[in-house]
Order: structure tokens, then sequence, then C-alpha cells
């Protein structure tokens, strides 16, 4: 595998050596003088120095080949989209994955077709989320490109799914349960699965059918 | 009001933007002016009759505020290329405006974002030209080639 990795930041050197741990093969672009400097002592020539969104130095750091995946990881969202556009739309690189590093500015990369992104604080915020609930339904992971999502639920004594199995659910179309955490081990949902207070189950449904999974599961 | 019943919004109020602004509220235009700073609003004199407002153009509420739904026309024009080309990218996508026209200095990017149907305009490859012609026509006499 060939990677480009753009933003030579904590997160960029980081995600470059993992790769170069991997067995591929990686130029980090950075291009800021004094990091680009620690940088080269220990990327030696797989790292360069220039700006990635200039195709000048995207194509010295080899995007012309092109490589198989370009990471656009840098500090600065506008930065992100543009790099990954110029990947995919001047060189037809397959995969492009951006950083998003204000999480209000997701809806930019999903308007532009930048996707998938990470958004470390929406990573944090989700796992706060699972830690202190501060809702009845945990969004843990949106898979945007299948138009899906993976939410968590805990049954509660007094929810309607309590005492029922999965086959007696009228679950909302294109809703699945996958799993049933009970006393600390997992459980693949089946239809003969019987849920229970304290439960915590993971389901997978499109996104803008929570209310009508909550119904089902948690609400009279 | 303006005389001619069209709004324009500006992104940007440097030397450019501001100029722009001035220029189109002077040909009958409804202008809005959005800044980071809002010390730029001093480039728009002592009378600016438009809006101007403080925020970032990666901003969707500050745009909806200066009114870029009911927008004719706006230009992109801050002092950052990336920025630019992502702000026309919402305008035009986002907000369904037909003439966004946008500032990019990097010749390179300017003509890819063309080729993917942005209107951008590049200041460098202008003043490129308009150098290179400028050198041109100073008519100095060609020098002899020494043959050593």
């Amino acid at each position: 595998m060939y990677a480009i990795v753009a933003g030579g930041g904590k997160v960029g050197a980081n995600v470059a050596r993992s790769l170069l741990r991997l067995g591929a093969e990686v130029t980090l672009i950075e291009e800021r003088r004094d990091r680009f400097e620690r940088l080269e002592e220990e990327f030696e020539h797989q790292v360069q120095r220039g700006d990635a969104t200039e195709l000048h130095v995207l194509e010295r750091a080899g995007i012309a080949r092109p490589p198989d995946i370009v990471l656009a990881l840098t500090g600065d969202d506008e930065d992100n989209v543009v790099i990954s556009q110029i990947a995919k739309e001047r060189y037809g690189v397959p995969k492009a994955i951006a950083r998003v590093n204000d999480p209000r500015n997701q809806g930019h990369f999903d308007l532009l077709g930048v996707s998938p992104t990470i958004c470390a604080t929406s990573s944090i915020m989700a796992l706060v989320e699972h830690e202190v609930p501060e809702h009845d339904l945990i969004h843990l992971l949106e898979l945007r490109k299948e138009n899906l999502e993976i939410v968590e639920v805990q049954i509660d004594r007094d929810s309607p799914s309590a005492g029922k199995r999965v086959e007696g659910l009228a679950l909302p179309e294109g809703a699945r349960l996958i799993s049933v955490m009970r006393d600390g081990k997992a459980e693949i949902a089946v239809g003969s699965t019987m849920l229970e207070p304290g439960d915590q189950v993971l389901a997978i449904l499109e996104p803008g059918k929570e209310d009508e999974l909550r119904k089902v599961l948690l609400k009279h | 009001m303006g005389t001619l019943g069209l709004n324009a919004l500006i992104i940007g109020c440097g030397r450019v933007g501001s100029s722009i602004a001035l220029q189109l509220q002077r040909e009958g235009w409804d202008v809005t002016v959005v800044d980071e700073n809002e010390d730029a609003l001093t480039r728009l004199g002592d009378h600016w009759p438009g809006l101007f407002l403080v925020g970032h153009g990666m901003d969707v509420e500050i745009l909806r505020e200066a009114g870029i739904e009911d927008a004719d026309a706006v230009v992109v024009a801050t002092n950052g290329d990336n920025t630019n080309i992502v702000v026309g990218q919402v305008a035009q996508k986002r907000f369904g405006i037909d003439c966004v026209v946008v500032r990019v200095l990097d010749p390179a990017r300017a003509d890819l974002y063309a080729s993917l149907g942005m209107r951008t305009v590049c200041p460098t490859k202008t003043a490129i030209d308009t150098l290179t012609e400028a050198v041109r026509a100073c008519e100095l006499p060609i020098p002899q080639r020494s043959t050593a």
C-alpha cells in the first residue's frame, strides 16, 4: 500500500509511523519548518516539506502514481477538504480520509462528498454519552455512505420490550437488533433472544428512525 | 435600498473585497459584507449603507444572517485560497447560488476548480500576464550576444 499523509502534527506523524510499521510505503507532508526538521530526523526521505494543498507539492510526493489512499490530517478543515478533493478529482486517488477539526464543519465535508471523515471531538462526545448517558438512545457509529447508524439503548423494567423475544417486536423497517449485553457478556441478538431489564442492546437502523425504535424498545 | 433590486454578499473585506463591495454599491446593488475582523469595516468608508457582519465564511449561521439565501451574487475573497474554495462550494451547493465568484491566488488550484465548475478568478495569473506584457512594451534594445 502507498499512502500520502498530509499534515505532520501529532495525528499525522503517528498515523504515518503506524502505517510504516504495517509495512506500507508512506510520504508525509508538513509545511512548518520546525516540525518538518524534527520529523526529518525520524522519517528521513519519507517526509517532504510543503503546503499539501499545492499541486506541485502533492506531485513531488507522488500523487500522480496515484497512491492507494490520501489522508488529509492537517489542523485546518478547509485544507483537508481541498486536499481530499484534489486527490480524488484531479489525480483519481481511490480513497481519501479527512480529519474534521471543528465539528461544526462536518456538514461542509458531507455536502462536498468528502468522506469518510474522522472528528476527535465527535468521537469523544460519543464516548462521553456512552459513559455518562444523558439520553436513552446513544449514537455509537455513523456509517454515512451506507446511510446506517449503530445505536445503543438500555432496556428498563417498564420498557415495553422487557420480557419479549426479539421476533415479537414490531421493529421499524430497516432496523435490526445486533447484540444484547447482559451481566458483562454480549450475545448476538437472534429471533428467540429474550430482552430483560438492564440489557444493553445494540441496534442498526437508518438515521431518522430513532423515535420509532425508541417507541418499540423503551416507551409505552 | 439599491436601485437595481439585486443583492450581493461579499465574504472577506480586505483590499479586494471592500473595493468590490463599494463598486457594486455605487452601481445600485444592495451589498452585505462579512469579515472575521471588525476593523475591516473601516475599509468601507465612513458611511457604509449596507450590512456588515463580523464572522467566518465557514459559519453557516453567519451566511444565513447575511442573507445568503436571497443573494443574487456571492463574492468570496478572503485571504485564504482554501477557505474561499470551500465557502464558494457551500454557497453553490448548499444555498444554490448560481453566481458565485471565488478568488484563488494559486493558479493551479484556480484552474482545477474552474474545470470543476467554479467561477474562479486568479489575480496572480492576471498579474503575470500584465507584468510580462509591460516588460515587452518597454521596447528595450536586444543586446548582441558575445560569441565567447
